[in-house]
């Protein structure tokens, strides 16, 4: 392997890291980079905006774990991934954006699209590279990688100057990939003894799980320990999938948008043992008044977590599975037949309330006739708004990395790229996206990508006319005063879709969507349906923003 | 002018273009006060000893654990031992800056 240039190191070392697929649009600053991208055994998925690129790169490493990679070019084609770096920032999602850059000599001229990518991508990745030279290449693009899936994980962008991209360098060989190096995490013995001692004392302790718990694996450790000392398990939206939804001791997501029952439990509890989750203010409402009864052991893998919103009087920093692992061994058994029984009565008596009403179209009833008929191992994506608040709280997700929703960012436009991205990674599983009429218009664009590749995607949107989560808080906080959030103009979404060649139908004339949503789940492929909804429905119960949960609005 | 509520924290780091930014980035990303950046290289020059002058208050512990995690950061360390009316005299800090 004598001479390579940039561009082939790159493409080299992202076969030799396990990437099958990459998703990006080239442009002029990456021309080299796509043109070593050809001889490649990588698959290149031509986005149709890099936001939707950076979003299916997200839907791969959302569904699997693994660092995923996209691509863009310099100047716009950057700025057009911000979004999505972002996203996976504020949700640890691992994420390689490689970009295209001007030739070096050419950087800080305004050249024809120049942006300072690596300024502008500082404060919203885990780490980024402005790349000097192929032979660095050598050890960026491994770093990159390492850097995105240890620890706590994140994006990584790596900005790649054209000449750099041309530059051909003697390469002897190219270094295997060392498998990333997992810190041992040997916890403190003081530490172990506190956590039993504070749970012992605890009369009403609470797990608190979040997205860590996925990131880390610790699923059965979670499960196990639950179990072992019965203790009721509550969620972080990116907790979803943790804990078997049906399960005694569940009582789910927490928060803005919780059951009344999860909200109240937290209110009570002693002791919550938080498990790689961030207290983020979603889920905690007025932190203050966050578990105002309760001491608090945090377990992260970063540091940073700790203390920084809500106090802990443990901590521990490690891997949540090797952490639960040293932990679970010594922890004892406890019936705690008095707050079980306490937790069984207030969940009986403060339940989410389905709908009143028996129409089918009702939002909460098509979502269980939708959660009914699909596959039981579906991948859901949802965009942002209602819809996505009403699939939190009613679908039962039962497998982690079995809801990919963007939280941290809340970012409209998520839900369609992440099913590409998810249906690509998944090539057996249904992906069912829940939408809304105004985030699917935000990557609209993607429906050729589906179409390209015929990915086995189901565009479900809920279609109220209205911003409507943003509509609910005008509703209630502002008066009425609906300001910007209803459209004056509705577009014909299935039209649109089958413009791109996607089977879709518009709902609404038959009584009864179920067989519609049957037939569109039954078949293999892409299809769209636009499902009207009632816009007066609103999600409940809901914590007005700022207050504390325990003032809840509606059931 | 500098008050007496002011520490230093200490910084060693790897020596290129983007480090400064994503020191003060860091700074006014999480709206953290820094009232002064003193730097210079050290030994081969791969490496660089960066003084920060900031505000002794409760954001103080977050401070540093942001600091810990940046990559080109190799350590971080608080030194209310150093005089930060130093800061007025960037010669005289360099010099007890200087490793032993
Ligand atoms: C990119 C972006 N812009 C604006 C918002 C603010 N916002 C949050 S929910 C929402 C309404 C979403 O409307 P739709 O997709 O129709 O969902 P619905 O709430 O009606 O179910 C808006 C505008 C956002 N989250 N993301
Ligand atoms: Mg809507």
């Amino acid at each position: 392997m004598p001479q390579m240039n940039g561009s082939e190191i790159i493409i080299r070392l992202l076969e030799k890291q396990g990437i099958e697929i990459v998703a990006g649009i080239p442009g002029g600053a990456n021309l080299p980079l796509y043109h070593a991208l050809s001889g490649s055994k990588i698959r290149h998925i031509l986005a149709r905006h890099e936001q939707g690129a950076g979003f299916i790169a997200h839907g791969m490493a959302r569904s699997t774990g693994k660092a995923a990679v996209c691509f863009g070019t310099s100047g716009p084609g950057a700025t057009n991934l911000l979004t999505a770096i972002a996203d996976a920032k504020l949700d640890s999602v691992p994420i390689v954006a490689i970009t295209g850059q001007v030739p070096s000599s050419m950087i800080g001229t305004d050249a024809f699209q120049e942006v300072d990518t690596y300024g502008m991508t500082l404060p919203i990745t885990k780490h980024n590279f402005l790349v000097r030279s192929a032979e660095e290449l050598l050890c960026v693009i491994p770093e990159a990688f390492r850097i995105a899936e240890s620890g706590r994980p994140g994006p990584v962008v790596v900005d790649v100057p054209k000449d750099v991209q041309k530059e051909s360098i003697h390469v002897d060989t190219l270094s295997e990939m060392d498998s990333p190096v997992h810190p041992k995490y040997e916890l403190d013995l003081d530490d172990i003894s506190l956590f039993n001692e504070m749970l012992q004392k605890s009369e009403k302790p609470v797990l608190l799980i979040g997205g860590g718990v996925i990131m880390s694996d610790a699923i059965e450790q979670v499960s196990a320990f639950a179990r072992k000392n019965n203790i009721p398990v509550a969620t972080t939206l990116m907790g979803l999938g943790c804990f078997p939804p049906d399960d005694l001791l569940y009582i789910g997501m927490v928060g803005m948008h919780g059951a009344r029952y999860a909200n109240m439990i937290m209110d009570e509890t002693d002791l919550v043992i938080a498990l790689g989750m961030r207290f983020d203010d979603r889920a905690t409402g007025k932190v203050d008044a966050f578990c105002p009864n309760a001491s608090i052991i945090h377990v992260d893998v970063d540091r940073s977590e700790i203390d920084k919103i809500k106090t802990s009087s443990l901590s521990i920093i490690a891997d949540l599975s090797t952490a639960l692992d040293q932990l679970l061994p010594t922890v004892e058994e406890n019936m705690r037949s008095d707050w079980i029984e306490h937790v069984k009565s207030l969940k009986k008596n403060n339940a989410l309330q389905p709908p009143k009403i028996s129409d089918p179209y009702h939002p909460i009833h098509l979502l269980k006739t939708i959660n009914q008929l699909a596959d039981p191992d579906a991948i859901y994506t949802t965009d942002v708004g209602q819809h996505q608040m009403w699939a939190a709280q009613w679908i039962p997700i039962t497998y982690p990395r079995q809801f990919l929703t963007s939280g941290g960012l809340g970012t409209m436009g998520f839900g369609m790229p992440a099913a590409i991205g998810a249906a690509l990674a998944n090539p057996e599983k249904q992906v069912i996206c829940i939408s809304g009429d105004g985030s699917i218009l935000m990557n609209i664009q993607e429906l050729a990508t589906i179409r390209d590749h015929d990915l086995n995607v189901k565009i479900l949107i809920f279609n109220n006319g209205n911003l409507g989560l943003v509509r609910q808080q005008q509703e209630y906080f502002y008066e009425k005063v609906y300001s910007g959030t209803q459209f004056e103009s509705l577009p014909d979404f299935a039209v649109i879709a089958s413009g791109f060649g996607i089977r879709s139908q518009k709902l609404g004339n038959e009584p009864d969507p179920s067989n519609a949503l049957k037939e569109a789940l039954d078949m293999k492929g892409p299809v769209l349906l636009d499902i009207p909804i009632h816009v007066a429905e609103n999600v409940t119960p809901m914590v007005p923003p700022g207050s504390a949960n325990s003032v809840m609005i509606g059931e | 002018m500098i008050q007496q509520t002011n520490t230093i924290i200490e910084l060693e780091v790897q020596n290129h273009a983007g480090v400064m930014s994503h020191i003060t980035g860091l700074f006014s990303r999480r709206g953290f006060n820094l009232e002064g950046i003193l730097c210079g290289q050290i030994g081969d020059g791969s490496a660089s000893r960066m003084y920060l002058l900031v505000n002794e208050d409760k954001f103080l512990e977050q401070i540093v654990r942001q600091l810990e995690k940046l990559y080109d950061v190799r350590s971080v360390t608080i030194r209310p031992d150093y005089d930060h009316t130093l800061f007025d005299k960037l010669h005289d800090l360099i010099k007890i800056g200087k490793p032993a």
